[in-house]
């Protein structure tokens, strides 16, 4: 059932919704049956969580008889972003996902948020898919912040991701919908996976594998589940950033999801105005490269690679 | 008056982006101003640069106090964004000014943002011209941040009509203000009347507060009238006003205007017929702080932002 979340009158003859897609049991009582909440599109130009939506629904759809709770899809929590190609939401200056839990009191985007994370209030959890961002690739992961591991770990394990990072907090990070959430006893994961502006259907397809095995253990489903494999799991410390020293042009020449040997060589950064390699970026210790640059253009800082020093590849 | 290069960072395609900096007097560093971190802060560089002149002026006529330094920094990383028309920078749209206090093995802008703090850090006391993140206009104020080690008496030497105190969000705590006073700067944002815009009376208005904040902190000497008293008010006593609807945006009230309950703030237009939809008037009798001044504007958004009087 297709549900408005909150809408607000656009200046030229529009509104601006956010919406949901109600799948339930057809018949008895919904009262007190456990919810799982699918949130994306919270950065307009991650697109990874849209086929998840559909694929999701498809699956659903196909054993409808097995659905024993209440999925809400949400699959466009900024939808002027995604409509525009704009990872915030046109025409404000704040990241979404840096103004919640909003305010019914505050500039139009935070009423939003604010109406959006109110009807996520009572799910048994929430998870909120991204996609990187449109310059890094990444394999399927679930992010938890330090604080929320022992109550989040046994749901993220079950999302059929290659892996957990665990990480440590930023106060910038407190306004974020998951920290939220957490914060008001909703549990809610965060997925990273694929890149921006593109759909990656075999890591979407990974994902509600997991999902479906989740709504399992919460008990909105009771069809069968495909095996989960077990993530690897990591903290901060454990893994290596590669950066860009200078400008230039980068050029992979690893795999993403691969296992890379200490010096390896992850790619190379030239210059394309005077033909000349600029940096060699090797790897600093042997481990699996879970992030790789795609979009090639680059200045000092800009992200390469990240890998799991130690970690094992699949 | 010494120019520097305070930082350089070099582009695939430009000519590498340099933030300058210019030092008057020697010694202690004493007070460091920050002009435009955003592409569109057009009048906060112009302040600055209006400031520099100033300054140079005082120096040559030896009104600088001995053993203290003044650093003005018309653009701490905003030219790359204002040369392509940008408010972020260009290539990711993140915001320098939510970066600091930075980091040097970072992404760009919070490169960008180290190489500003490490030259910015160290001065006792240090003042950003800045802009809002809703669109609209404020009467000059200065704001600080409430983390414990603002002080409104310091903010009060500046002379403008306001102080406004506001508590951090999570977003701020990335901010340059934030961050200064972290490290123990007396820090103060300065807010004028424009953004985008050259506004050249709100400008001369700025440079006399700064120069007459440094009189009275002893690092220049400068003499002109008083300013105000200000009156100190905490953000979260300014009444919000909000578009009950979308539409064509008529203001028709002003930052500064005197406004009594029930009359008339806006009027909200059909962009197609014309008829008007709504009659926006003021809850409260108060001074506008922040008026929205964009032509068109969407249902929820602030209009205004009121200072209410307090009846006795």
């Amino acid at each position: 059932m297709l549900q408005t979340v909150v809408s607000a009158a656009l200046p030229v003859h529009e509104r601006l919704s956010i919406r949901k897609n109600r799948l339930a049991p057809a018949t008895g009582d919904l009262l007190g049956l456990p919810r799982l909440c699918i949130v994306t599109g919270t950065h307009g130009d991650e697109l990874e969580g849209q086929y998840v939506c559909y694929e999701l629904q498809r699956r659903i759809h196909e054993q409808a008889e097995h659905l024993t709770g209440i999925v809400d899809i949400y699959p466009a929590a900024n939808p002027l972003g995604l409509d525009t190609i704009t990872r915030g939401i046109p025409m404000f200056d704040l990241d979404m996902n840096r103004i919640f839990p909003g305010g019914d009191d505050g500039p139009a985007a935070e009423f939003l948020a604010h109406a959006l994370m109110e009807d996520l209030r009572g799910a048994a959890c929430v998870v909120d898919i991204h996609a990187s961002n449109i310059f890094l690739r990444e394999v399927p992961q679930v992010r938890l912040g330090e604080n929320t591991v022992d109550r989040l770990l046994p749901f993220a394990r079950l999302l059929n991701t290659d892996f957990i990072w665990v990480h440590a907090g930023a106060t910038v990070l407190e306004a974020t919908l998951a920290y939220s959430l957490n914060a008001a006893g909703i549990p809610a994961l965060v997925v990273e996976m694929g890149i921006g502006l593109r759909l990656t259907p075999s890591f979407g397809n990974q994902l509600v594998d997991g999902l479906l095995a989740l709504m399992a253990r919460l008990g909105v489903w009771s069809g069968e589940t495909a095996p989960i494999k077990p993530p690897i799991e990591s903290v901060d410390g454990e893994v290596a950033l590669l950066s860009a020293e200078g400008p230039g042009m980068f050029i992979p020449s690893a795999m993403l999801g691969t296992q890379v040997e200490r010096g390896a060589l992850i790619g190379e950064i030239v210059d394309p105005l005077r033909g000349e390699v600029v940096q060699r970026v090797t790897a600093p210790g042997s481990g699996w490269l879970f992030t790789l640059r795609e979009y090639p253009a680059c200045y000092a800082g800009s992200m390469l690679a990240r890998i799991l020093l130690g970690g094992a590849a699949f | 008056m010494i120019r520097d290069v305070l930082f350089t960072l070099k582009a695939p395609y430009r000519d590498p982006l340099q933030i300058v900096g210019f030092r008057f007097g020697k010694g202690e560093k004493a007070c460091c101003i920050v002009g435009a971190i955003r592409g569109n802060e057009v009048q906060q560089q112009f302040v600055c640069s209006q400031l520099v002149k100033a300054l140079k002026g005082l120096e040559s006529r030896g009104q600088i106090a001995h053993d203290n330094e003044i650093l003005v920094i018309p653009s701490a990383g905003a030219s790359y964004s204002m040369n392509t028309g940008n408010r972020f920078w260009a290539v990711d749209h993140t915001d320098i000014n939510r970066m600091f206090p930075g980091y040097d093995y970072g992404e760009t802008t919070q490169r960008l943002a180290d190489g500003i703090f490490r030259q910015v850090r160290d001065y006792s006391y240090g003042v950003q011209f800045t802009s809002f993140y809703l669109p609209g206009d404020f009467v000059p104020h200065v704001r600080m941040m409430e983390t414990g080690y603002q002080s409104t008496s310091l903010a009060n030497l500046f002379g403008l009509p306001y102080v406004v105190i506001r508590p951090p969000r999570p977003y701020d705590t990335a901010t340059l203000n934030y961050n200064w006073q972290l490290w123990h700067t007396n820090a103060f944002s300065v807010y004028t009347a424009a953004t985008d815009q050259i506004d050249e009376l709100s400008a001369r208005q700025a440079v006399d507060s700064v120069l007459r904040f440094l009189n009275r902190i002893g690092l220049v000497r400068y003499h002109c009238h008083n300013g105000y008293i200000a009156s100190v008010i905490r953000e979260n006593e300014l009444v919000s006003v909000l578009s009950p609807t979308g539409g064509v945006y008529l203001a028709k009230k002003m930052p500064g205007d005197e406004v009594v309950r029930g009359e008339m703030l806006a009027e909200l237009i059909d962009p197609y017929n014309g008829d008007t939809v709504a009659r926006i008037t003021s809850p409260v009798d108060g001074v506008i702080f922040f008026g929205y001044h964009q032509p068109l504007v969407m249902e929820h958004a602030v209009i205004y932002r009121i200072i209410k009087h307090a009846h006795v």
